[in-house]
């Protein structure tokens, strides 16, 4: 009898808990024949063009890359830089690009609940394959970004070296940032601060669009300043420049050493010809010792100085930040009345809860830039283990490193290609 | 290098030297390539075929009205949609009427919407059929919280796949108070109110 009487008080309540919290009115019942309407919904954009923008994708980068090793010709990667300008910014509006998914593919490895689509993938390992045979093809005019801005660079300056490397290393610490804010699911700060996507949607905040002009009219001068001193992508596809099976060159058939050339690369990205004395190699010998022996110290020391941002960083999580602002709720014991803590209290989340999650995600964070700050650190000492590393070389080179395969050097050699 | 140096550095099988930068060089290539190899191989293995799209999940979704605001498309992709299988097709509309309203008529005095995107018509008495003009809506989501307090929520926001450029961050998910902005398989299309409870 017992148990009847709680069931029905329990079928009692759920009516009531039906019909009072979301369902006030009860379905209508139509006598003149009228037929309630589906809700007109419009289906996403096609699968189908997502996979062709992944074809268009490797043909660029195929034809690209023919130009720049086969061809030798600026008038074709031009028109192909135009093509992509037009497709992947125009027509695409930007969205997703391979500069952007390194941090979809850095969230699908550290976050078990986000499932990447093939398509991203895709644009990212796809330049990075093509640069591992054939150099940084993809930056030459693939990448939309790049291509406008070799377009405005019209009155190209050289940067000199004490300028050009200090500002080198800020796509490394772009890259650990980014990639550290990918991988907690706090932000895209990529796709965030990117300073040509407002450009091609006509919309962006005030700030977006002053950086993206600042960007453009330094690009004037400075050839490409956004790839060079900004992009995070960058620094993957210098490292697969660098061992990649083929590689544009200056001269189609052998330098002569005419120093034609020498100030023709809009991004500094020539090597001139070394003497060695026995003198340098003797100093360099020593100072390598030196910085080998300093090398850990520096790793150490770099992602000691790391780890202590990781407070500041982890709050640019939404949930540590929102865990943030229920703790001074608690501890002052009143409410900021923000539309975060209205929407928090209106789930019916404990605190706890909360809590515990942002500890674990402020754990993570702990761990990250000590990471991060370890691999800059040894990225520095790295960079200054080089500078006491002098080689001989005789011609005039593309950096392999640096070298985005533009093209813009080819018509300065006077050396006819061999036949 | 000593001759035995050199014997022992040539490649069997092309007879070329293989000096010591070579190797490390071809050591490395083979390092980045595998390291490219294993980074795409365990993703593909987390993978879908299928795209990503943005939805509001409209069980989170608190009407702040940023929606309206911080969308990067001028209009935002964000739109009012009526699920019309749950509507009670009241004469008094909680979306539709200012609270305390006069006159239950179409009067713009009396509109909640700002820009006069919801449209009523008269099926029969006591019912009114209301439709969202999705041209001229801008996702403020006043209309919603009007359903949602005195209706049945059979009007909630959500992201027309049709004009949302599918950025790659969502602007809004990240202003977004309730964490309501997911992203979902673009074949579930939708995430709409499913109707009456029955």
């Amino acid at each position: 009898m017992q148990i009847v009487k709680y069931l029905l008080i329990s079928i009692f309540l759920l009516i009531f808990f039906q019909t009072s919290n979301a369902q006030r009115f009860p379905e209508p019942d139509f006598e003149s024949g009228y037929e309630v309407p589906e809700t007109q919904t419009i289906a996403p954009r096609a699968l189908s063009w997502e996979y062709l923008d992944v074809v268009v994708l490797f043909i660029a980068l195929s034809v690209m890359s023919w130009f720049v090793i086969k061809k030798r010709s600026r008038k074709g990667i031009f028109w192909t830089s135009i093509f992509s300008i037009i497709y992947f910014g125009v027509i695409r509006l930007g969205c997703v690009c391979s500069v952007g998914s390194i941090q979809n593919v850095t969230l699908s490895l550290f976050q078990s609940n986000y499932i990447i689509p093939i398509t991203v993938i895709a644009f990212f390992a796809l330049p990075l394959l093509f640069t591992l045979f054939f150099g940084r093809t993809f930056c030459a005019g693939v990448c939309f970004m790049g291509a406008v801005q070799d377009l405005v660079n019209i009155k190209p300056i050289s940067i000199p070296t004490w300028l050009n490397k200090p500002l080198s290393a800020i796509p490394y610490i772009y890259l650990v940032l980014a990639l550290l804010l990918a991988a907690t699911g706090a932000d895209f700060i990529i796709c965030r601060y990117d300073p040509f996507i407002g450009f091609f949607r006509m919309n962006a905040t005030f700030g977006m669009f002053v950086f993206g002009a600042v960007i453009l009219i330094l690009g004037i001068f400075i050839g490409r300043p956004y790839c060079r001193f900004l992009c995070p992508y960058g620094v993957l596809l210098n490292w697969m420049s660098r061992l990649s099976f083929w590689h544009t060159t200056i001269t189609p058939s052998v330098c002569i050493q005419c120093k034609l050339c020498d100030t023709s690369c809009p991004v500094d990205a020539i090597n001139k010809p070394v003497q060695i004395k026995p003198e340098t190699i003797e100093k360099g010998r020593n100072r390598l010792i030196t910085l080998f022996v300093l090398l850990p110290v520096f790793i150490v020391a770099s992602g000691f100085l790391a780890s202590r941002l990781y407070k500041p960083l982890s709050t640019i999580h939404p949930t540590v930040h929102l865990a943030e602002e229920i703790k001074w709720e608690q501890d002052n014991s009143k409410k900021t009345g923000s539309e975060d803590s209205k929407a928090f209290h209106s789930t019916g989340i404990q605190a706890s809860q909360l809590f515990s999650d942002a500890g674990r995600i402020q754990h993570f964070f702990y761990y990250g830039t000590w990471i991060g700050g370890a691999f800059l650190g040894l990225f520095f000492g790295i960079s200054l283990l080089k500078t006491s590393i002098v080689r001989r070389q005789e011609d005039y080179e593309p950096d392999k490193g640096n070298c985005v395969s533009c093209g813009k050097c080819y018509k300065y050699c006077p050396v006819p290609p061999t036949p | 290098m000593s001759n035995e140096k050199i014997e022992k550095s040539i490649l069997p099988e092309t007879g070329k030297h293989l000096n010591r930068r070579d190797f490390l060089k071809t050591g490395l290539r083979a390092a980045a390539f595998l390291s490219l190899a294993s980074i795409t191989g365990y993703s593909l293995s987390k993978s879908m075929s299928d795209d990503l799209v943005w939805q509001i999940d409209p069980t989170k979704c608190v009407q702040c009205g940023k929606c309206a605001t911080n969308c990067v498309l001028n209009m935002s992709a964000v739109k009012c949609m009526h699920v019309h299988k749950m509507c009670g097709y009241c004469d008094l509309c909680g979306g539709y009427f200012k609270p305390q309203v006069k006159n239950l008529d179409t009067g713009a005095e009396n509109h909640l919407c700002p820009t006069k995107a919801l449209k009523r018509s008269f099926v029969e008495a006591p019912y009114y059929k209301y439709d969202v003009d999705e041209s001229l809506c801008n996702g403020c989501g006043k209309c919603v919280e009007g359903c949602g307090a005195f209706g049945n929520g059979s009007l909630h926001l959500q992201i027309n796949h049709d004009l949302c450029t599918n950025c790659n961050q969502c602007a809004i998910s990240k202003v977004c108070p309730a964490d309501a902005i997911v992203q979902i398989p673009a074949s579930k299309g939708y995430m709409l109110k499913s109707g009456f409870n029955t």
